[in-house]
């Protein structure tokens, strides 16, 4: 259902459009009362109609904006067509937000309606409302404890819905002029302003148009060759782009059914009921389910744990390569045949994954060995990159073109390049017209020709011309001898060894790269065990010789798989230590997200970083340290500095240029 | 609140009178003379130190202890003792201070039973289960889920109970005695053990009973934060004796009751 997306510029015209050629097929699914409730295309129709009179009655009116605050729900969807149709501008706020927050938002965007998903949310915004005196109506849709609220200006949806019913009737022009006021919505309308999270200071309203957004979403959908049989679980919050591209816009062009879970704690129940063909998750979601499965099968009876094992090893071999449509031994193929009977089919079943054609992930850097467990299984797990600017994609990987280290080519229709200082920068059809109410953060944004700065470090694949993202921009810098140098991909990779715990590389403006490292004492404690080897503590075993040979080999793996690349062969390893403490958020060396704080460390430990660059093989240290308790105690130790020998640059720069 | 606690104290018909009530166990005297009412749509507290005769108190109006002495006035009815299954099916449901449900049987299956003295088909019928059975179970399954949407328990549904968490089960509780469709419901120490958050919610779910179901509320509580939040009306009992009976707020400048339980005064 692509075709005709092209003539239709705005979503309240898709949402005609669906209604006349999809009438009787499923747009959203429900779970209420233990029930998957169903609305049809023409029944979405009758209810966006019914309460976008309603909000017209009360007052909204063509350029006011309305927020939009609660989980997935069909009600707070259909919100977004209203406003839309009205030309009103959606502004979904993130609902677990706490009301102080939500002021920033409220009052940046000028809000005047809201639209709240239950009581919760309805009081969040009243302890506000004196700070945010815009505001004239709310809205709410589950009407639970809010009885006693119903006073002029908090009403239901369906008081407000049924205002917009009476209107129908009394009035036989009503619905004419509702369809006028949508043949008045622009392309060139902004369709949302989505808020950026605010990691880096104050939150950014990116304002996304209609045409582009559709446009946007039109490739991606013929890219993944998407069509209205699709089912997708909305569970991604609403304020957040991913949502509002992968189910909103893609849904409305696709023409796809939508389901909403019962509730955020049933997600993965109403996964494995509706069976979704296409998935988003961030990494975090397939770790937690892959340790998950990991356990059950540790508690599982010897035989089962055989099987499981087993299979598992066979997908590991050919998996993979039967997905990506390679060539495999037919013996191969069929025990994976048998596998897939016996233990991928019911796992997969039991994920909620049985149907999935593809799924994304994207956000963080995903292991290695997660993504490949789930590509085995046959999962057509996928990386993109995007950012709210771009209306999400920037680059995603094509079927059959998957490295777990990239994440793909551009997109159709996105123009990718790479500034001088190593910054992405990109062009695309879905790309945001602009901050709202800053024009400053605008222009410092988009360069000169148009195309927005991502603020990501990347390179591109020497083989495949695949995006590779490396760091965020500010943190990478230099090697004295002009490479880049880029601390957290080197830590990323140092980290999906198991012995190593935490890794923290230094290397700009200096001669070489050098690291610290704390071990895993798990993993290596289950490593001595196993080697004899006795230790009493963190400190007595870092400092063994047989610890640092195995931790040697692994920062020389890290060595020859950099050597392999051709911006950052320049910054292999030339010395690293182990600390004699573990990198604490109680010292103040790791966030309380545990993130290692760079530059805090490298002031700590000073002559540590010192040792490593004036070429001295022990260093002896003592370090304050504070215990949970709040008592401070001393360690002392003798740190050992290991010398390593770079491996030669595979592709010679010369001969790239 | 205060508005509706007005209301409630001036005009509103009382539900459940207690008078002059007397409950021993062979030498010890759990409760004496004590009265008080229930108003219909309130939500009362008991306080109390330990060992005051509130559990007992309880029992008392769900008829499974016998008083000794005095009357008991339920819906304009007056008899000496109640007994629990006529309590049960005139309207009064209970929670217990150690969660009593079935642990074995889902979340749906434990409110399910809360159910049972609605259904009117006989073994026969339900043995068919096709035919009226069957409509009966639809309905009354339809009703179940209401209160598990209302409890926000939906996650928990096919989940053995014995597998929640301590606070979760409080919840199921709950949910198995608002199935009985209350006119009055007790509950014994419903935020007992629990985390801060989960006594929020426990607060929300019992004020939300209270305003959307109108189902009037007598509650056992320590935490006197949530007492003086939730209740329009508190008594307090002492070595069975009621000591006082008025709003949070003339419980707290009490001096009998800040001395014998609060030990400071409460703000």
């Amino acid at each position: 259902m692509t075709d005709g997306a092209a003539c239709a510029d705005t979503f309240p015209k898709l949402l005609l459009r669906n209604a006349e050629y999809l009438a009787d097929r499923p747009a959203m699914r429900e779970k209420e009362f233990g029930i998957w409730q169903t609305w049809t295309w023409s029944e979405v129709l009758d209810e966006v109609r019914a309460f976008a009179l309603g909000l017209k009655k009360m007052g909204l009116k063509r350029g006011d904006s309305i927020a939009i605050i609660g989980d997935n729900r069909p009600r707070l969807y259909w919100t977004f067509l209203a406003a839309q149709s009205l030309g009103a501008v959606p502004v979904p706020v993130y609902q677990d937000a706490v009301a102080d927050e939500m002021v920033y938002v409220l009052k940046h965007a000028k809000v005047s309606f809201v639209m709240a998903e239950n009581q919760e949310q309805v009081d969040k915004i009243l302890t506000v409302s004196d700070k945010v005196k815009a505001i004239k109506e709310i809205i709410f849709d589950d009407e639970r404890g809010l009885k006693n609220y119903g006073h002029g200006h908090i009403r239901s949806f369906v008081a407000v819905r049924e205002v917009g019913r009476a209107e129908l009737k009394k009035n036989a022009k009503a619905g004419e002029r509702w369809l006028a006021e949508i043949g008045k919505g622009k392309g060139s309308d902004t369709s949302v302003i989505l808020y950026t999270s605010g990691t880096t200071g104050e939150s950014k309203g990116v304002q996304l148009t209609n045409s582009r957004c559709i446009e946007a979403a039109s490739d991606t959908v013929k890219f993944d060759k998407i069509d209205e049989n699709e089912v997708a679980l909305a569970y991604l919050p609403l304020a957040w782009v991913g949502d509002y591209y992968l189910n909103f816009a893609q849904g409305m062009v696709a023409g796809f059914c939508l389901a909403c879970p019962e509730s955020p704690e049933t997600v993965q129940e109403d996964l494995r009921e509706i069976g979704p063909t296409f998935y988003f998750a961030p990494p975090r979601v397939f770790e937690t389910l892959l340790t998950q499965i990991q356990i059950r099968m540790e508690d599982a009876g010897r035989f089962k744990r055989w099987l499981y094992q087993t299979f598992i090893d066979v997908a590991q071999r050919h998996g993979e390569d039967i997905l990506n449509g390679k060539p495999v031994p037919l013996a191969g193929r069929l025990q994976y045949a048998l596998g897939e009977f016996l233990i991928y089919g019911p796992l997969k079943n039991r994920l909620g994954f049985s149907r999935i054609r593809f799924a994304y992930t994207a956000g963080e850097a995903i292991g290695p060995d997660l993504f490949q467990f789930y590509r085995s299984l046959g999962v057509n797990l996928k990386q993109l990159y995007g950012q709210t600017e771009a209306f999400l994609y920037v680059t995603a990987q094509p079927d059959g073109e998957i490295h777990a280290d990239t994440v793909g080519p551009a997109v159709p229709g996105v123009e990718i390049r790479i500034a001088d200082d190593g910054e992405v920068q990109f062009k695309s059809p879905g790309m945001f017209i602009g901050y709202f109410r800053d024009k400053k953060q605008t222009a410092e944004t988009m360069t000169k020709d148009g195309f927005v700065k991502t603020g990501d470090a990347g390179v591109f694949d020497h083989d495949t011309g695949h995006l590779k993202i490396i760091d965020r921009a500010k943190d990478v810098g230099k090697i004295n001898d002009g490479t880049l140098f880029a601390p957290k991909y080197i830590e990323n990779k140092l980290k999906f060894f198991p012995y190593i715990r935490e890794a923290v590389a230094y290397g700009d403006g200096r001669d070489f790269c050098a690291v610290m490292l704390n071990i895993d004492l798990v993993a290596v404690g289950n490593w001595a065990e196993r080697n004899n080897i006795i230790y009493a503590s963190y400190q007595e075993l870092a400092a063994h010789t047989g610890v640092y040979k195995i931790i040697e080999q692994s920062v020389d793996e890290v060595n020859r798989s950099l050597a392999d690349e051709l911006e950052l062969a320049g910054s292999q390893i030339h010395r690293f230590l182990i600390l004699h403490k573990e990198l604490d958020a109680d010292d103040g060396e790791l966030t309380r997200t545990q993130k290692v704080r760079r530059g805090f460390i490298a002031d700590r430990y000073g002559p540590l970083v010192k040792a490593l660059y004036d070429g001295s093989n022990h260093f002896k240290i003592s370090t304050e340290v504070t215990y949970e308790d709040g008592r401070k105690g001393e360690i002392k130790g003798e740190v050992k500095i290991v010398d390593m020998t770079p491996h030669p640059a595979q592709h010679r720069k010369e001969a790239a240029e | 609140m205060s508005a509706k606690a007005k209301k409630i104290n001036g005009r509103a018909e009382t539900i459940l009178s207690i008078e002059d009530i007397s409950l021993s166990f062979g030498g010890v005297q759990a409760i004496r003379n004590v009265s008080f009412n229930i108003k219909k749509r309130e939500i009362l507290a008991i306080i109390g130190p330990n060992g005051a005769g509130k559990t007992s108190m309880l029992n008392v109006i769900n008829g499974f202890y016998h008083p000794q002495k005095g009357t008991i006035t339920y819906k304009g009815e007056k008899c000496h003792d109640m007994r629990p299954h006529l309590a049960a099916t005139q309207g009064i449901a209970r929670t217990f201070q150690n969660v009593a449900l079935f642990k074995g049987m889902s979340t749906l299956d434990n409110i399910m039973s809360g159910r049972a003295l609605k259904m009117k088909q006989n073994v026969f019928w339900q043995m068919i289960y096709y035919g009226p059975a069957q409509k009966e179970e639809l309905e009354h399954r339809e009703f179940v889920e209401r209160i598990i949407d209302f409890l926000e328990i939906q996650h928990i549904r096919r989940i053995p109970v014995g597998k929640l968490a301590y606070g979760l089960q409080k919840r199921v509780e709950l949910g198995r005695a608002l199935a009985a469709e209350p006119d009055l419901l007790l509950l014994d120490e419903p935020m007992a053990g629990m985390n801060s958050e989960e006594k929020e919610d426990m607060s929300r779910f019992v004020l939300d009973v209270n305003e959307e179901l109108g189902t009037t509320i007598a509650l056992i509580e320590h935490d006197m934060g949530v007492v003086m939040d939730l209740s329009d009306r508190i008594i307090v009992l002492n070595y069975g004796q009621k000591i006082a009976d008025g709003t949070p707020d003339q419980v707290r400048n009490n001096a009998e009751v800040i001395d014998a339980y609060l030990g400071v005064k409460y703000d």
